[in-house]
């Protein structure tokens, strides 16, 4: 077969204008490596995954909740189970065997995953704000969050960074991350490898051998010191923290021409 | 061919759908029943909803008071937010008060799995390491006896009556449907009873000419009911899209209790059914959500002689 897409990984001029969003999909799409099977979620985890195979990552495969893999959707989807999903694939299965004979089974490299809360070892809560049986916020659930922390080789959590989110307690913990520290996850059943990095609205944070999250880099118009004001706990810096490297012209171009030409999950910047 | 088991969506909701029933509804974005959902929510049901992922379906049966507990494990509007009357019912117990018993992706379909195969239960590696299990004692875990693996076991769910929407089926009930499927296999399978609804009824031949297509057998199909259009707002892949404009609008006008009433009434209660609900969508909105046709290459199972 003929290679019809480019690979122009770190190649092409660094972009001068771009959004807080459209770097957390550069970001989270220089995470993923050709080849990998990804489970992919909807909004921003779609387009790092399109745009890593543009980018670097041809040969990457999709696996949607819904079951639909190596999809090659006509339009950006608007649910797991959107049409466009379901045309142009490779195989559909059904719900059980999406997490049993995919996740379950160990076919995962890496999963995507968001919060309404998160602490410093990567344990996620979107259930709910307050009491479980007094709710103040009712969020909508695990959905499958739960096993994809539990059993992906690694998973990768965007979402936007401040205080009400990166808190120091979370209210219910919907997904494990590393619990209390890296090795209690072996212990309490838990076979995928946690974790791997966080990719913010203000920087790109990972975990060091404990399980706690420290800052890698910080994006364009963020600092150290804003990351650290923005979360609630003491937050680790790298020693080697740096500004994380901005996308290039050609990766704002296929976000905004190509990839979401609607601006259906990345506002376009203000004039 | 006897009909017996082809009818009006009114009659089949009637017939089917008892006070104190639990319902299971198929799909996922594709093929959500909301036809017979609708159905259920003007015969004012009260029921136990089992859903992975109800979305604004199961909002739809909240918000009108139908539903008195619901297994799950997702509700909102997808890539929009929150499901508000699903919120409503939760935070403030508006119109009722709901009971939850909350999951995981993967333990409700493994449940529905357990109770489609006639087993107590089914063994899993998930829920280890979340508050879930913690809030619904009957989730029980154990060390396998063969390899010493912790696992999680996921009681059976064995729902009375299951809604499906296909795309075609027999008036026997044999029902093809293509495209995302989710659950709906195992839903009708863990499931009492079956009402079918679909965009085609179609001859006998047509099903018996492509059997791999066949997701629920009509032996265990007890209504089945002509309703083109009744997945919509969600899809049925081949015939038209998801409404996605619905589902911002359905954001938008549901945020209070009276605005979700001014809802219902117009959209639920307001029409008797899919065939006033589809003439009141218009046909340019209808026209709007018609995929360009592209077909599969036919299969040849051969004829043996």
């Amino acid at each position: 077969m003929v290679q019809l897409m480019p690979t122009a990984r770190h190649r092409g001029r660094p972009a001068v204008d771009f959004t807080p969003e459209e770097m957390m999909v550069v970001a989270a799409a220089r995470e993923l490596r050709d080849r990998e099977r990804v489970f992919v979620g909807i909004g921003l985890p779609v387009l790092a995954t399109l745009l890593a195979q543009r980018d670097h990552a041809p040969s990457l495969l999709t696996i949607y909740e819904s079951g639909a893999i190596g999809s090659r959707p006509s339009r950006l989807a608007m649910t797991m189970g959107d049409p466009a999903l379901g045309s142009r694939c490779l195989a559909i299965l059904d719900f059980f065997e999406c997490f049993a004979t995919m996740v379950q089974r160990d076919f995962v490299d890496v999963g995507f995953l968001g919060a309404a809360q998160l602490d410093r070892y990567g344990n996620m809560n979107s259930t709910v704000i307050g009491d479980y049986l007094k709710a103040k916020v009712r969020l909508p659930g695990s959905g499958g969050a739960c096993e994809i922390a539990g059993n992906v080789k690694r998973f990768l959590i965007i979402m936007p960074h401040d205080r009400k989110r990166f808190v120091e307690k979370i209210d219910f913990r919907t997904s494990p991350g590393y619990l209390s520290g890296r090795d209690e996850r072996q212990r309490e059943g838990l076979r995928g490898g946690g974790p791997d990095a966080v990719i913010s609205t203000l920087g790109v944070l990972r975990f060091d051998e404990s399980g706690q999250m420290y800052l890698d880099s910080y994006h364009r118009n963020s600092s150290v010191g804003k990351v650290r004001e923005n979360t609630g706990w003491n937050l680790k810096v790298s020693p080697k923290v740096r500004e994380t490297p901005p996308p290039t012209e050609e990766q704002v171009r296929l976000l905004r021409e190509e990839l979401d030409p609607k601006g259906i999950f990345l506002r376009k910047p203000s004039a | 061919m006897s009909h017996e088991k082809f009818m009006s969506t009114r009659e089949a909701v009637k017939r089917f759908v008892h006070d104190g029933d639990s319902i299971f509804v198929g799909g996922f974005g594709n093929l959500y029943p909301f036809s017979l959902a609708h159905e259920v929510i003007r015969q004012k049901k009260n029921l136990t909803l089992v859903k992975h992922s109800p979305e604004i379906l199961g909002d739809q049966m909240i918000g009108s008071g139908c539903i008195r507990k619901l297994v799950f494990s997702w509700l909102g509007n997808p890539s929009i937010g929150s499901a508000h009357a699903f919120r409503r019912a939760v935070e403030h117990g508006v119109p009722k008060r709901i009971e939850l018993e909350e999951y995981t992706h993967a333990s409700v379909t493994g449940m529905l799995k357990a109770g489609a195969m006639g087993i107590p239960f089914l063994p899993a590696k998930t829920l280890f390491g979340s508050d879930y299990p913690g809030h619904h004692p009957q989730i029980k875990f154990m060390d396998c006896p063969y390899t010493g693996e912790r696992l999680c076991l996921l009681p059976a769910i064995t729902p009375d009556v299951a809604l499906i929407h296909v795309q075609r089926a027999d008036a026997e009930g044999n029902s093809h449907a293509w495209g995302i499927l989710s659950d709906i296999k195992d839903g009708a399978f863990a499931s009492k009873r079956v009402v079918v609804s679909a965009e085609e009824i179609v001859d006998t031949e047509v099903i018996r000419r492509d059997p791999n297509r066949t997701l629920v057998p009509g032996f265990m199909v007890a209504a089945v009911v002509h309703d083109p259009w009744g997945a919509h707002p969600s899809s049925a892949q081949g015939f038209y899209d998801r409404d996605n404009e619905y589902y911002l609008e359905y954001d938008r006008e549901t945020r209070s209790r009276k605005d979700f009433e001014k809802f219902a009434d117009e959209w639920i209660y307001g029409v008797e059914n899919r065939k006033e609900y589809v003439s009141k969508l218009g046909r340019k909105k209808l026209e709007a959500l018609k995929p360009k046709s592209y077909k599969s290459r036919p299969v040849d199972y051969g004829w043996y002689s």
